[in-house]
């Protein structure tokens, strides 16, 4: 864990303990489980979106793969009777394909990533508003799927099962991304693409892998998204998602640049954005400023962490300015 | 050319600046210590020394960006402790940086007088294109441009560009234009003009500091030199006594000669040969070239002469547009570089912190980054053989780091170059292509790298250098190949290594002794 992580981490919790003295409703076990609940799903969708910042990409569309995921998916599962196995696998063939599309159009047609997803955001919520016709997809009452549901929804010794899907998740993602050769191949290809080349490193692959990876992710948040609220309207299920995702990398250390930032750093940007969310419930601010708290905080949040590291980088210098210093007088 | 005409002055005029006895440091590092130097109008004065001799420092302090901790400066009489960055505009003191600071996405008028642009309109605040142009014109015709006010900074060349900045130094009305390395990325017809050009601006009562490593220039047009070493005066040399080897001998306190040839390596068979290539950059000029084991291959050329892109074919990071590649006998068209790093072809590039390193990362990850795989267990990296091979390498070469997890940026340019070679060299090369591999590095740093390349060719590696630096072609290459516009013009052998030999081959003229590759 890097000094970033442990500010951040310390944030978490001293935001925690404030809230919890003003609302003591804040530690409530069912106020935790709903929370990590949501940090959970979001947490999956984060991780994707933290691959592709550190390739120095953007992913836009998120949101609206969320939305049309969850249109077909109830669809296929509720209406057309597909055993839903077969409905996740077939989900994820469509990420592979969204993923590989993105990613050639990137590398191979040199397209720029913010324009490639902007234009996905807006097509891939078309077609989830024309496939039901711009009509609410959900189950009708009472079907259930108990085993979907319990994966998906349910709870395993209290703890969200959602949350522990992030966690597993998290755990692997974390050895990709900081031990593997896949994982050094993204710091490098995000930090300097040019010199990755230079080092025979097939920058293209790379990429392509990153999108494909991140509408995996993308895709199994939208399947626990959709079993989650049940109903989808295709309109406005899932909209500024990716910006929750985009928010939560930088808090956790990404530069949009590429080449920066850590799983542990996202995972806690995530937490964080989800503590905000609960606390203007719980504190009773207008819910109609969620969006500005959240502004507020994230750019408070990048700039503190912005003049910490130059004070640190300053009082480094100066210590070894005295270091040296100290050297020569003793020299002489 | 350089007419090396003396100008005599029957009485010369008292100094407009001085600088007495100054003295700068920083934490640990007397930059300048007791430096003191005249600055008389329509004088050239070189100043050299080696990196961190306290060239820059001293530039600084002339442009008011930093302030000596002792001494003074005196302009026109009137002596202060430090200078402004405005008292040292008003005092008529210009730059010509290295790296030059122009607005690629404006024209050369607006460039020219940027910040200062005549106005018109009142509160509006508009630009007057049309005086702006009147006033540059005629300072472009000085500086002997052969382009318009009017045109996009975006299309002209490195020495056109950097004679607009000249020309915004002479509208500022300078006395003193102090130039950093201006040569350094120019080719040698650009360099001459440019000699010119400063010679011009002495004829008119200008002043110039001409900081430069490029020794043979500084002996063409200075009428003073000045060499500094860790931050002191060691010498001062009048016009007529200024020769190369003094230079040298001051700047690094003990002679170096860049040995004709250090030993004569054995050399063996064609290892890799350029058959036919046509690359993107001259399509329809196909160029073949030999590389032999043991050999290294020198390639000169003016800039723009097609020797990047070459290099860059042969590693496979440009596809070719005609011809083809032979790696021992194999036909070889590569289409991404590690195909060519596969077969122990490998590039030093050109620009090592754009394309050669990862400025950010530590040194220990540059060395291991082309071959990976060889350090990890399954998908995973192991730490450990990592740093292993990186010690090795970094002792092995010489590179001068608290450890290997120190990042890349911070080293030396020198050093970095090293961290290139040393990513290379942990694998086994056979045949190693150096694009400009001294350039930014100072003398000491630069023997130690031709030791390098003479180490390799010995190992039987085929060494193919691609320099500007004509001391360099000729000192350190066992034959010659020279381009221009795109196609080999010739091969010097070693009875046949002088500047003019080089020199007319560049420019696309035919010498008596031609040979084939």
């Amino acid at each position: 864990m890097t000094r970033k992580d442990l500010g951040l981490l310390i944030l978490i919790i001293v935001v925690g303990a404030v809230v919890t003295l003003i609302n003591p409703r804040f530690i409530l076990p069912i106020n935790i489980a709903n929370t990590s609940n949501l940090v959970g799903m979001f947490g999956l969708s984060a991780l994707g979106q933290a691959i592709i910042i550190l390739t120095g990409g953007i992913e836009l569309s998120v949101g609206s793969v969320i939305a049309l995921v969850g249109v077909l998916f109830v669809d296929l599962v509720a209406n057309q009777n597909v055993p839903w196995p077969i409905a996740v696998v077939m989900m994820l063939v469509l990420a592979v394909a969204i993923g590989l599309l993105h990613g050639l159009l990137i590398t191979r047609f040199k397209l720029q990533p913010f324009i490639v997803t902007l234009c996905g955001l807006l097509i891939y919520r078309g077609i989830a508003r024309f496939y039901t016709n711009d009509a609410t997809a959900g189950f009708a009452f009472g079907q259930t799927f108990p085993t979907l549901e319990f994966l998906t929804a349910g709870r395993s010794y209290g703890i969200p099962n959602s949350f522990i899907a992030l966690i597993i998740v998290a755990v692997i993602m974390w050895f990709v991304v900081h031990k593997s050769v896949f994982g050094r191949y993204l710091y490098a290809v995000g930090k300097n693409e040019e010199a990755a080349r230079y080092s025979g490193i097939k920058t293209g692959y790379v990429i392509v892998a990153a999108y494909v990876i991140c509408q995996v992710l993308t895709i199994v948040s939208a399947i626990y998204f959709a079993m989650y609220t049940r109903s989808i309207s295709p309109a406005s299920h899932g909209n500024f998602y990716e910006l929750y995702a985009i928010a939560a990398a930088v808090l956790g250390g990404f530069s949009l640049k590429g080449g920066e930032g850590s799983i542990i750093g996202v995972l806690l940007g995530v937490v964080l954005l989800q503590e905000l969310q609960n606390l203007v419930n719980l504190l009773g601010i207008p819910s109609s400023l969620n969006f500005a708290v959240m502004g507020g905080v994230i750019i408070i949040g990048v700039l503190v962490d912005q003049q910490w590291s130059r004070i640190r980088e300053r009082s480094r210098t100066v210590e070894e300015a005295h270091a040296s210093r100290e050297k020569l007088s003793t020299a002489e | 050319m350089i007419s090396s005409t003396d100008t005599i002055v029957a009485t010369t005029p008292g100094p407009f600046l001085s600088l007495n006895k100054i003295y700068k440091s920083y934490p640990g590092v007397a930059a300048l210590s007791d430096f003191s130097m005249d600055v008389r109008p329509g004088e050239i004065i070189g100043l050299v020394g080696e990196n961190g001799a306290g060239k820059s420092t001293l530039m600084k302090m002339l442009g008011g960006v930093v302030a000596p901790n002792r001494g003074e400066i005196t302009i026109d009489g009137v002596s202060r402790h430090s200078l402004t960055v405005a008292e040292s505009m008003s005092a008529g003191i210009a730059f010509v940086h290295q790296e030059l600071n122009l607005f690629d996405n404006l024209d050369v008028a607006a460039n020219v007088y940027i910040g200062r642009e005549p106005q018109v309109g009142g509160f509006l605040h508009f630009v007057d294109e049309d005086k702006l142009h009147k006033m540059v014109e005629p300072v472009l015709r000085r500086v002997g441009a052969n382009f318009q006010a009017s045109s996009p900074v975006a299309k002209l060349s490195l020495a056109q560009r950097q004679l607009v900045e000249i020309a915004k130094a002479l509208s500022t009305n300078a006395r003193l234009v102090i130039f950093d390395e201006p040569t350094s990325s120019l080719p040698i017809s650009e360099s001459d003009k440019l000699l010119d050009v400063i010679m011009s601006l002495k004829a008119d009562g200008i002043s110039v500091i001409f900081v430069s490593h490029r020794l043979h220039e500084i002996e063409k047009v200075a009428d003073r030199v000045i060499v500094l070493r860790d931050g002191a005066l060691v010498g001062e040399l009048e016009k007529g006594k200024v020769h190369h080897d003094k230079m040298v001998r001051m700047m690094i306190g003990r002679d170096l000669k860049v040995q004709p040839s250090l030993t004569v390596s054995q050399v063996g068979e064609v290892v890799f040969s350029a058959v036919g290539v046509q690359t993107e950059a001259y399509a329809s000029k196909p160029v073949t070239l030999n590389l032999r084991s043991g050999e290294i291959l020198g390639l000169a050329g003016l800039v723009g002469s097609g020797r990047t892109e070459l290099a860059r074919a042969m590693f496979g990071i440009d596809r070719i547009y005609g011809g083809h590649f032979e790696y021992k006998g194999e036909r070889f068209v590569p289409t991404h570089s590690s195909q060519s790093i596969a077969r122990g072809i490998f590039l030093v590039p050109e620009d090592r912190k754009a394309s050669g390193l990862f400025i950010d990362m530590p040194i220990v990850e540059n060395i291991s980054l082309p071959n990976l795989m060889q350090y990890a267990v399954g998908f995973f990296i192991k730490r450990g053989s990592e740093i292993e091979v990186a010690e090795v390498q970094s002792h092995n070469l010489g590179i001068k780091a608290p450890n290997v997890t120190t990042i890349a940026g911070t080293l030396s340019g020198g050093n970095q170059q090293k961290v290139v070679l040393a990513k290379w060299l942990a694998l086994a090369p056979s045949v190693m292509i150096f694009d400009e591999p001294t350039r930014g590095i100072d003398v000491g740093a630069k023997s130690e790298v031709y030791r390098l390349m003479r180490d390799l060719a010995n190992e039987g590696v085929a060494v193919l250098m691609i320099s500007s630096d004509m001391e360099e072609v000729i000192g350190v290459s066992d034959r010659i190949a020279v381009m221009h516009e795109g196609q080999i013009s010739g091969i010097l052998s070693r009875s046949e290594f002088n500047e003019e030999n080089v020199l007319m081959l560049a420019v696309g003229k035919k010498i008596q002794k031609g040979e084939g590759p």
